[in-house]
């Protein structure tokens, strides 16, 4: 450690700190624009400016390195009137807008302005105005507010790793611009918005529609892919206003992914808000009472090995425990939530998780990408690939991939081949690429969902397991072996074990008439056309998306943002969501409507609060007792099948990789009902892999 | 200012012909293989010579920078900023002979309006920046050449010709017109950057003329 | 004065052939094998024994600035950067090197880069040097051809690359860190310090950026010995120098001298004295724009050199005078400057980017007198806003020119305001109308 003297104070930091953090570490606040924890260093707005002793002139503390015995002096007159001095510099071109600016009130500059900005301008030329950009659909521009700090360009140079931002030309002409006038192209351009510290870039689908101070804030967490990353959900009065990211090292750092982020919209549309049911081929709106009663009815007579239940991807653990428990009760065992058809080896937790949890990747020092497109599937997680791949340098972190990248990766990949028969290959050592796993000290391997739904899937894990052990990538220091989901409620369904049971029907035989009643828990990327048209169709979810139209019955749900609903990431992090507005007109919140109903069947439910269905689910599985903590290293309670050893787990197929996400921005009834994600999809075309088939 | 481009202007495509490649594996040579992206401004200048040569206007397309990054793995907008930041490169068309007059201070003092004023008058030019309606010549106002002792200059293209007035500055664009280039260099009777009427120093033997 | 047989530049005017064959007749690379046996210690050693300072403006002891440089290789290569970006207003000396003594030059690299543990280095020059570039490229091609650069170059043992790299129409790039990021094929941005180039320079490498000219007198030192340099010019301001004189003199010229000379000697010396008259003279910057000016008084009796110029608050600097007699309007002069700076500010730091713009602003106003007396002193509070609070030094150029006017010429400004007053009414609308500005006062 350092020890510095920061305004008489002693503090210690570790060495290669900066002047900016020693005064953080001495709780001294500094003023900064440019500087950002997450991006490098530019050290261009001057904001915060110190004074060291010995130092001729005052120095940008954001880019100055600690020595031991340093004096820090942070409120000099010295320091204030450099601070003055550079905010009158920043006012000067900056228009006088805040009354129409979307960022006021949350304005870095509007806030430094209180501290050092003066009352009067003695500025008398004309201002600067700089042209506007279209970025594309979701990031609006105001460019004569920017003040040059180059965040934006950094976060895209660096962070998103799609370097379509640069600051041309030079001196006050100096403008950020894509220069061939361009939408950006990155899956997480709306943190451009966060980053920007004042109203250069604002959101454009919620321009001029409220006031930051308006919002009432509840922490949740986004379904829209399966990392958990942590939000802030925003609403005035009943309505979502804004997504926002809010900072979780372990899970997504500050980042908030696109779909995540913009598909609100979605929320407010196509909602199913009261209950329906089907007579005589006609759906009409019924009372929840009489829907309940119907249904109830239906379900008379039925053996519970002729009713199933297949699971959404957005659904909260605490619906799914319901209906598994309703199910159960009723004797049926045709539970299943993996609506893909995908295969995992369930017998411990470490089958189906992403093992070296987020952050691990961190650690990582060579990866190989088994039939995944982490860019889609999980846009905040590559992220967290290229910031490693970055951080190794040149040739520090080698990527190998099987299959086809869909777009670009935004970092280094050496595509190895584009079906499993490659796995084989790198098993034998004939592929390169295995000599990079076994001098690796931390390899990874990531198996994603286009291994996974194939038929051949039990002997893609198997091959990965294996090469998983014999590269190292499994020890007792390190777990490498990860699978990357894509459903929010995936992990969760797979540790309440929602999976058929020994005699049960699995998704697939579910929808081709195994069962007399299907009940569809938010289920809508199901092949809802092989099911016949004598298997009644129960829905519960909130959109009235595909499945809602083939229902016979549909109980109007909440959804993520409407209900307190605990979701396990796919590295098994159990994770809470609290209820930002209500579910609109009729809807309720799931668990509460299986409730109702397991009531009026005569098999009611053991639980009548929120907490005692927790309590209960923690004792289906005891991670769910661990709320926010990592708890993917409890052993699995699932008793599900096992990956068989690599021999016996049949042929490999020698069939390409599919990527699972053909359009990133319409994967779920949500970001399908969102017209910003409409827009987004329009403007940014379909993956080219798609095409060419 | 916005982008100093029209999209309109732009061609639709950009190839380095054989000349260019000669020059570009020469300059490659010049930087250690992982640090190529060094070889940007050489190939921006290569870019627009080729241009020069094969339409008679020395500018840089968005098609060329786009070349240009692929070629050193850079990502476009890094080219698009050096393009943008540095003065020599022309992101949009000039005309054949480009007329660069400097106008700080130590070319002013010496008469660098009159140079200004005399090219306005031989090509019809009215404001810097633009292209004469012949599409002969552009007139550029450059900040100091580096050739103070011989204020002021007047640099066509790449040549530097010194010691201008009025009069000789109407005479370099008529030769110009006439599709000859003057001898570059001092205007009137002077050695370079010696006192005009002879140099004060070196005179003893030793350093003196050796022929 | 310095006397020819003292002087280093014998072929400054290019009087003679600038090959190597000629170049060799002059005494260019006649033992370079033996300069280098001396060992890297002993040239350091004798670098910083002769009192060189850095030509390129800021003078700091070059022979020191070498010493910091890694005496260790850590396996990252050292490099040697030339500063051949020559573009501050006035300045014209580094030119006549490239051009007319370029195996001077490429000759002194070898050894400098020897000094500093550097295979490789490479030279800067300024875009618009394109003939300047050619031909140091043939004298290179020359060099090479004949063993000289290369492996083993001059059968010293050590091998050595020299390359050029053009800028493009930046002046920025002369700054130090500016330059190594253009030549990583960047921006021309400054980099903040520290790190310094000694330990983080080009590609990450230790990298030592020099003058041409503090480079070029390199080879000459080491064969005439540092006591021979130092017993030139004054104590802490050793040697001869490039000067130039551009503006309102007889015969504008590239010269070298003695340092601490007297000015006035020197202009009426090499520039033939002031168009008109000593009497005519108004004042002279003396060593490129970035210095403040000297009105006559001080030109008096001022000497050249670093510490006489510092005394007067002003500088050196490059040693390229400019000289304006009575007839010269100052304050356009100087708002020249702060046009040339607002023009040649790299934009990335705010109160530069921001404050050459509205500093080049207030002094076209001044220009005409289109202002009120109190605007000066706002004028000068400006210019004490940006100094000091940027990355690099092109702020406080962008201050000193005007500071100096300030200090200087306050009552010839009040005086144009007062004529604007009496000609228009008042200053009525200081807005600037989008037509542009109206016409100057005469």
């Amino acid at each position: 450690m350092v020890r510095v003297i920061v305004d008489g104070t002693p503090v210690d930091v570790p060495p290669g700190s900066s002047a900016l953090q020693a005064c953080e570490a001495a709780g001294k606040e500094i003023p900064r624009f440019c500087y950002h924890e997450r991006l490098s260093v530019a050290g261009n707005c001057r904001m915060c400016l110190v004074e060291v002793a010995r130092a001729p002139k005052p120095v940008a503390s954001c880019g100055f390195p600690v020595a031991d015995g340093m004096q820090i002096f942070t409120d000099t007159e010295v320091v204030r009137r450099a601070r003055r001095a550079v905010m009158e510099f920043l006012l000067i071109n900056h228009p006088l807008d805040c009354p129409i600016c979307d960022q006021g009130g949350e304005c870095d500059l509007q806030d430094q302005a209180y501290g050092y900005g003066s009352g009067v301008s003695r500025y008398k030329e004309d201002k600067r105005a700089v042209t506007d950009k279209d970025l594309g659909p979701l990031v609006k521009t105001v460019m004569t507010r920017c003040i040059q700090c180059t965040r934006c360009v950094r976060f895209s140079t660096e962070v998103a790793g799609t370097p379509e931002l640069g600051l041309v030309s030079r001196g006050e002409n100096a403008e950020i611009t894509t220069y061939v006038e361009k939408a950006l192209t990155s899956e997480l351009s709306g943190n451009l918005i966060d980053v920007c510290p004042v109203g250069a870039l604002t959101a454009k689908p919620s321009a001029f529609h409220a006031r930051s101070w308006e919002y009432k804030k509840t922490d949740s967490i986004d379904v829209m892919d399966a990392l958990g990353t942590n939000i802030q959900v925003q609403a005035r009065g009943g309505e979502v206003m804004r997504i926002v990211p809010r900072v979780n090292d372990d899970v997504n750092e500050e980042w908030l992914s696109d779909k995540g982020r913009f598909s609100i919209d979605g929320l407010k549309r196509k909602r199913l808000d009261r209950p329906w049911v089907r007579v005589h081929g006609k759906i009409s709106s019924v009372s929840w009472k009489d829907a309940l009663i119907a249904l109830a009815r239906r379900f008379d007579g039925v053996p519970g090995d002729r009713i199933g239940a297949i699971a959404g991807d957005l659904c909260d653990a605490e619906s799914l425990c319901a209906i598994k428990d309703l199910l159960q009760s009723l004797g049926s065992s045709n539970l299943d939530c993996r609506q893909d058809g995908a295969w995992y080896d369930t017998s411990a937790r470490a089958g189906y998780l992403f093992n070296s949890d987020i952050s691990g990747i961190d650690q990582a020092d060579a990866l190989l990408l088994v039939g995944t497109m982490p860019r889609h599937e999980a846009p905040v997680l590559n992220a967290r690939i290229r910031k490693r791949f970055v951080d190794a340098g040149r040739g520090g972190f080698p990527i190998g991939m099987i299959g086809t990248p869909s777009a670009d990766m935004t970092y280094d990949v050496t595509v190895l081949g584009n079906g499993p028969d490659v796995l084989a290959d790198i098993l034998s050592g004939k592929n390169a690429f295995a000599e990079v796993l076994q001098n690796a000290k931390n390899p990874m391997i990531i198996v994603g969902h286009s291994a996974l739904t194939r038929r051949d899937a039990p002997a893609i894990y198997a091959a990965c397991r294996e090469l998983a052990h014999a590269c190292g990538a499994v020890t007792p220091e390190w777990q490498g072996l990860n699978i990357l989901h894509t459903a929010a409620s995936r992990v969760g369904a797979l540790d309440l074990g929602f999976l058929p049971g020994p005699q049960g029907c699995d998704a697939a035989s579910m929808l081709r008439g195994g069962v007399e009643i299907l009940w569809l828990l938010g289920a809508d990327d199901v092949q809802l056309d092989r099911i016949p048209p004598e298997t009644f169709v129960v829905y519960l979810g909130h959109h009235g998306d595909a499945a809602a139209q083939r229902a016979d019955i549909i109980l109007p749900g909440a959804a993520y943002t409407e209900k307190p609903g605990t979701y396990v990431n796919m590295a098994g992090r159990v994770q809470r969501a609290f209820r930002a507005v209500f579910a609109p007109g009729e809807a309720r919140e799931d668990w509460r409507i299986i409730r109702a109903f397991s009531e009026v069947l005569g098999h009611t439910l053991p639980y009548d609060t929120l907490e005692q269905l927790r309590a209960h689910m923690a004792q289906v599985n005891p991670v769910f007792a661990m709320n926010g903590g990592s708890a993917q290293r409890l052993a699995g309670t699932t008793g599900g099948q096992a990956a068989p050893a690599s021999g016996q787990a049949g042929e490999l197929m020698p069939a390409p990789f599919r990527p699972v996400i053909q359009d990133y921005y319409q994967t779920n009834v949500i970001s399908r009902a969102s017209q910003t994600m409409a827009e987004c999809s329009k403007v940014y075309g379909v993956a080219p892999a798609v095409a060419a088939e | 200012m916005s982008t100093a481009w029209t999209p309109a202007e732009q061609p639709d495509s950009f190839v380095f012909d054989s000349a260019s490649e000669a020059e570009i594996a020469g300059v490659l040579s010049k930087y250690p293989e992982e640090r190529k992206a060094s070889a940007v401004m050489p190939l921006l200048y290569i870019a627009q010579r080729q241009m020069g040569r094969v339409t008679g206007s020395a500018w840089v397309p968005v098609v060329a920078m786009d070349v240009i990054a692929q070629r050193l793995g850079m990502a476009a907008m890094r080219v698009y900023e050096v393009a943008s930041f540095y003065t020599m490169f022309n992101t949009r068309p000039i005309g054949r002979y480009h007329l660069q007059v400097c106008t700080t201070t130590p070319c002013w003092l010496r008469g660098s309006d009159d140079v200004v004023e005399a090219c306005q008058k031989a090509t019809g030019i009215q404001h810097f920046g633009e292209t004469s309606a012949d599409g002969l010549f552009t007139m550029t106002e450059v900040e100091c050449l580096g050739a103070c002792a011989n204020a002021p200059i007047l640099q066509v293209d790449d040549d530097f010709y010194e010691d201008m007035n009025a009069e000789r500055t109407a005479k370099v664009i008529a030769e110009l017109r006439a599709g000859r280039r003057p001898t570059p260099g001092p205007m009137i009777d002077r050695n370079v950057s010696a006192p005009e009427g002879g140099r004060k120093t070196l005179l003893s033997s030793s350093t003196a003329d050796q022929e | 004065m310095l006397a020819d047989k003292d002087r280093i530049f014998t072929n400054l005017y290019g009087q003679n052939d600038w090959r190597l064959e000629a170049a060799r007749k002059r005494g260019d690379w006649a033992n370079t094998a033996d300069i280098l046996a001396k060992g890297r210690d002993a040239i350091i050693a004798e670098m910083k024994a002769s009192g060189l300072r850095g030509r390129g403006g800021a003078g700091f002891p070059t022979g020191l600035k070498w010493s910091f440089m890694p005496k260790q290789s850590d396996g990252r290569p050292h490099y040697l950067v030339i500063n051949g970006d020559e573009s501050e207003p006035g300045t014209c000396k580094d030119r006549e090197v490239m051009r007319h003594e370029p195996h001077k030059l490429i000759e002194s690299a070898l050894i400098a880069s020897f000094a500093m543990g550097a295979h490789a280095s490479y030279i800067y020059i300024r875009g618009e040097f394109c003939r300047e570039a050619e031909r140091l490229q043939a004298a290179i091609d020359e060099a090479y051809a004949a063993g000289l650069l290369g492996k083993n170059a001059a059968g010293s043992g050590w091998d050595f690359d020299f390359r050029i790299h053009r800028g493009a129409g930046a002046y920025i790039c002369g700054e130090e860190t500016a330059l190594l990021e253009s030549l990583e094929g960047k921006k021309g941005q400054p980099r903040m310090k520290p790190p310094f180039p000694a330990g983080v320079g080009l590609y990450g490498c230790p990298t030592t950026v020099n003058n041409v000219e503090s480079i070029a007198v390199t080879s000459t030192i080491m064969r005439r010995g540092a006591a021979w340099f130092a017993g030139l010019g004054r104590p802490n301001n050793a040697g001869s120098k490039l000067m130039a004189i551009s503006g309102h003199v007889n015969t504008p010229c590239v010269f070298e001298e003695e340092l601490g000379v007297p000015l006035k000697d020197i202009i009426e010396k090499h520039g033939g004295g002031v168009r008109g008259g000593w009497d005519n003279l108004l004042a002279v910057i003396p060593g490129g724009c970035s210095v403040p000016l000297l009105p006559k008084s001080v030109c008096e009796t001022v000497l050249m050199d670093y510490d006489s110029l510092r005394a007067e608050h002003s500088g050196l600097g490059t040693a390229c005078m400019i000289v304006m007699d009575r007839s010269t309007d100052i304050i356009k002069a100087i708002a020249r400057f702060s046009k040339f700076f607002k023009h040649e500010s790299c934009g990335q730091c705010t109160p530069c980017r921001e404050g050459t713009g509205w500093m080049m602003r207030m002094m076209d106003r001044m220009v005409q007198g289109r202002a009120d007396i109190e605007e000066i002193d706002l004028l000068e509070q400006v210019t004490r806003q940006v100094e000091g609070h940027t990355i690099c030094a092109l702020g406080d150029a962008a201050a000193w020119p005007i500071q100096g006017l300030i200090r200087h010429f306050r009552p010839e400004m009040e005086e144009r305001i007062r004529q604007y007053k009496a000609a228009y009414g008042s200053t009525g609308l200081v807005q600037v109308p989008a037509g542009g500005v109206p016409a100057a006062v005469e």
